[in-house]
């Protein structure tokens, strides 16, 4: 599904190398998370895949089941069927959520060359996939993200993937600020969407989030690089012992 | 030997061949009376405090510069409203074009025969908010309005109007100067919505003094475009009375020069007054918001809301004030004037002004110049709408608040059309 070679990236604006050549094969059905120290780089990593200015690959490949995503505008990349859930997901002011959502939508299946969703249509499955969030209508009237709180907004991330139906997801730490319940929500809504020709990348700092999503693979970042990868263990490990055990085996 | 010439008027010459025209006893008196004024105050320069960032000279010349006609192959504005047409071509009714002038609640002359009549409701209207509208802010070309003007229309509301009057202004001749002057009274009580759509002419110089009597709710949305060469001064008096309502929404597109002037006298206690604009502007495109809003009575609200799009080397001006007079407390203004910039080639000039003097008020100004939010537009880039679409949702967006004065709901779906039309076209 999703493969990442030797990826070097620096900030446009500044002789600043973050990524320092990440290597990470995705397959289709799976899950895999990514933990790491602040800074280390995994949003980062999430902005390079989804196509956002100020970064400069300097070396390496990103491809999306075989296309080179690196190549591809952040619109096409979206409808090529890659998905980020934003760390911190951008209030829009004046643009209505239910708006957004339906553009989004019908952008996609335009460009993949399939026919728009009616208003009805649309109307009667967002209606749906918003109640299993917890989101109400009010908050689909409102500006895309004003006014809500922290969880509200993780929960409207979810809520686009949801409608979206991407093969490749990244969640980037869609887990921080939410209440026990609201992690369990945004759990099922995951889980929901799993299936043989779908992956996720979840990178999240805590084991609970992982305890509803059961990922098949950990990895750990560090300064810019993959510097170790396990199993499910491997998380609880992180979680028990913190990072400078691991970090310090693999210096 | 002819005498040395000192440091002469430039605008001497236009002032000096200015000729009245003929009409009846009060109208004539009217002309009169701001011809005075005009030589008076003399044309607008550079050095004038509110004409220093829009050029008066194609304004100030004695002739309209030619101005290509522009067919902007689309169905015209407020067409899916039922309204009453009244119709002008380059600035002269046309009553072939136009509906019956008659309608429930309300009564419509044209000034080229009210002027006539000795006994007119409008004889003690025309030219009298203009007048009082010129000081403390002299206002040339709308006393040079009220002084020239043979035609335009008198709207008299006596109760709810049935449907909107619809001033539409057609052109088609490419030297076309016109000067329209309209008068409305809205009777204790009643309402009236005016619609106003069309280029007009090469260059067009109009007035509409408005007045609204206890209770009365005056509507006013008008659509300027789309001749990408024409000029225009407009002036917009309005004296708001007790309880009254006062509401405008302009849209503006394309167009060499556009100064809009609103010049709003709250004197009625519990009045309200709302001004909005919104303008898209792209290359040779100069628009002037200036406003002036005076309250002048107690528990009173004011807004203004403008809002400009930019782009490609296009200019945004607005000035506008709130001015609070001694006594007029518990007033609520509102003054928000933004620019978004789709270029570094554009440009937006502001002077937002208070100036109070009573105690118990609450006042609030904001002027912004910005560029597309990059971060947002990232966000809808990222969820697969194409970076031309979801600029257009930005700036739709942007315009939001401006759109939202206008109350009623299949006029600003109207609007939205005409921005959506704009937009499409507009797209890299
Ligand atoms: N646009 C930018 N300008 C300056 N520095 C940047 C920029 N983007 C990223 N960085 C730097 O790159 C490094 C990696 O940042 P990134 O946000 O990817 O970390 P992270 O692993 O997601 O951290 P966290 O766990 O705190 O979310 C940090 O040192 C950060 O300050
Ligand atoms: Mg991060």
């Amino acid at each position: 599904m999703l493969e990442i070679k030797n990826l070097h990236v620096k900030l446009e604006e500044e002789d600043k190398a973050i990524l320092k050549g990440v290597d990470l094969t995705v397959g289709a059905g799976s899950v895999h998370a990514i933990m790491g120290p602040n800074g280390s780089g995994k949003s980062t990593l999430s902005y390079v895949l989804a196509g956002r200015e100020g970064y400069e690959v300097t070396e390496g490949s990103a491809t999306l089941e075989g296309t080179d995503l690196l190549a591809l505008e952040p619109e096409e990349r979206a409808a090529a069927g890659l998905f980020l859930a934003f760390q911190y997901p951008v209030e829009i002011p004046g643009v209505g959520n239910m708006t957004f959502l339906r553009t989004a939508v019908n952008s996609q299946r335009k460009a993949r060359g399939e026919a728009e969703m009616s208003a009805a249509e649309f109307l009667k499955v967002v209606r749906e996939k918003a109640k299993a969030l917890n989101i109400d209508a009010e908050m689909l009237k409102r500006p895309v993200n004003v006014g809500f709180s922290g969880g509200e907004k993780k929960r409207n991330e979810i809520l686009q993937m949801a409608m979206l139906e991407p093969r490749m997801c990244i969640l980037d730490e869609t887990d921080s600020g939410l209440d026990v319940d609201a992690m369990r929500l945004v759990a099922d809504g995951v889980n929901a969407l799993r299936d043989a020709g779908r992956a996720f990348l979840v990178i999240t700092h805590y084991q609970r989030l992982l305890d509803h999503i059961r990922p098949d693979v950990v990895h750990i970042m560090a300064d810019g690089r993959i510097v170790k990868t396990g199993g499910p263990e491997l998380a609880l490990l992180v979680e028990e012992q913190g990072y400078a055990d691991i970090l310090a085996e693999v210096a | 030997m002819a005498a040395p010439q000192t440091k002469a008027d430039p605008n001497a010459a236009r002032l000096a061949a200015i000729r009245l025209p003929e009409g009846g006893v009060w109208a004539s008196e009217a002309r009169s009376a701001a011809l005075g004024r005009l030589t008076a105050m003399g044309l607008p320069r550079r050095r004038d405090e509110y004409w220093r960032w829009t050029d008066a000279a194609a304004l100030n010349a004695a002739e309209a510069a030619p101005a290509a006609t522009f067919d902007p192959r689309e169905r015209p504005p407020f067409d899916s409203v039922d309204r009453l047409k009244v119709v002008f071509v380059d600035g002269v009714f046309d009553p072939a074009a136009s509906d019956d002038l008659s309608g429930a609640g309300i009564e419509i002359g044209r000034l080229a025969e009210a002027g006539e009549r000795d006994i007119h409701w409008a004889r003690h209207l025309y030219g009298r908010l203009e007048a009082a509208g010129q000081t403390p802010v002299a206002r040339p070309f709308a006393a040079l309005n009220t002084a020239t003007a043979t035609d335009g229309v008198l709207i008299r509301a006596t109760g709810t109007a049935a449907r909107p009057v619809a001033l539409i202004y057609l052109r088609r001749s490419e030297t076309s100067d016109a000067v329209l002057h309209h008068v409305v009274r809205v009777e204790p009580g009643a309402s009236v919505t005016v619609l106003e759509s069309g280029p007009a002419a090469a260059r067009l110089n109009k007035v509409m003094e408005v007045d609204v009597a206890e209770g009365g709710a005056f509507h006013h949305v008008r659509v300027q475009g789309r001749d990408h060469e024409r000029r225009a001064v407009t002036h917009l008096f309005a004296r708001v009375g007790k309880a009254a309502t006062f509401k405008s929404f302009t849209l503006t597109k394309n167009g060499r020069l556009t100064r809009n002037e609103a010049v709003i006298d709250i004197a009625g206690d519990g009045a309200v007054a709302h001004i909005a604009g919104a303008c898209v502007g792209d290359g040779d495109f100069h628009h002037d918001d200036t406003v002036f809003v005076t309250h002048g009575a107690v528990g009173c609200e004011s807004r203004q809301v403008f809002k400009k799009v930019l782009r490609a080397g296009a200019t945004g001006v607005f000035q506008g004030k709130i001015l609070v007079k001694p006594g007029a407390q518990q007033t609520d203004g509102y003054q928000l004037s933004q620019s978004l910039l789709l270029d570094e080639a554009s440009q937006f000039l502001a002077k937002p002004e208070l100036e109070i003097y009573a105690d118990d008020v609450k006042c609030s100004h904001g002027s912004t110049s910005g560029a597309i939010d990059e971060t947002a537009l990232f966000y809808l880039r990222s969820r697969g709408v194409p970076a031309a679409e979801a600029t257009d949702l930005l700036v739709l967006a942007f315009l939001a608040e401006a759109l939202d004065e206008v109350e009623d709901e299949a006029l600003r779906d109207e609007i939205r059309g005409r921005l959506d039309g704009w937009l499409a076209r507009h797209r890299k």
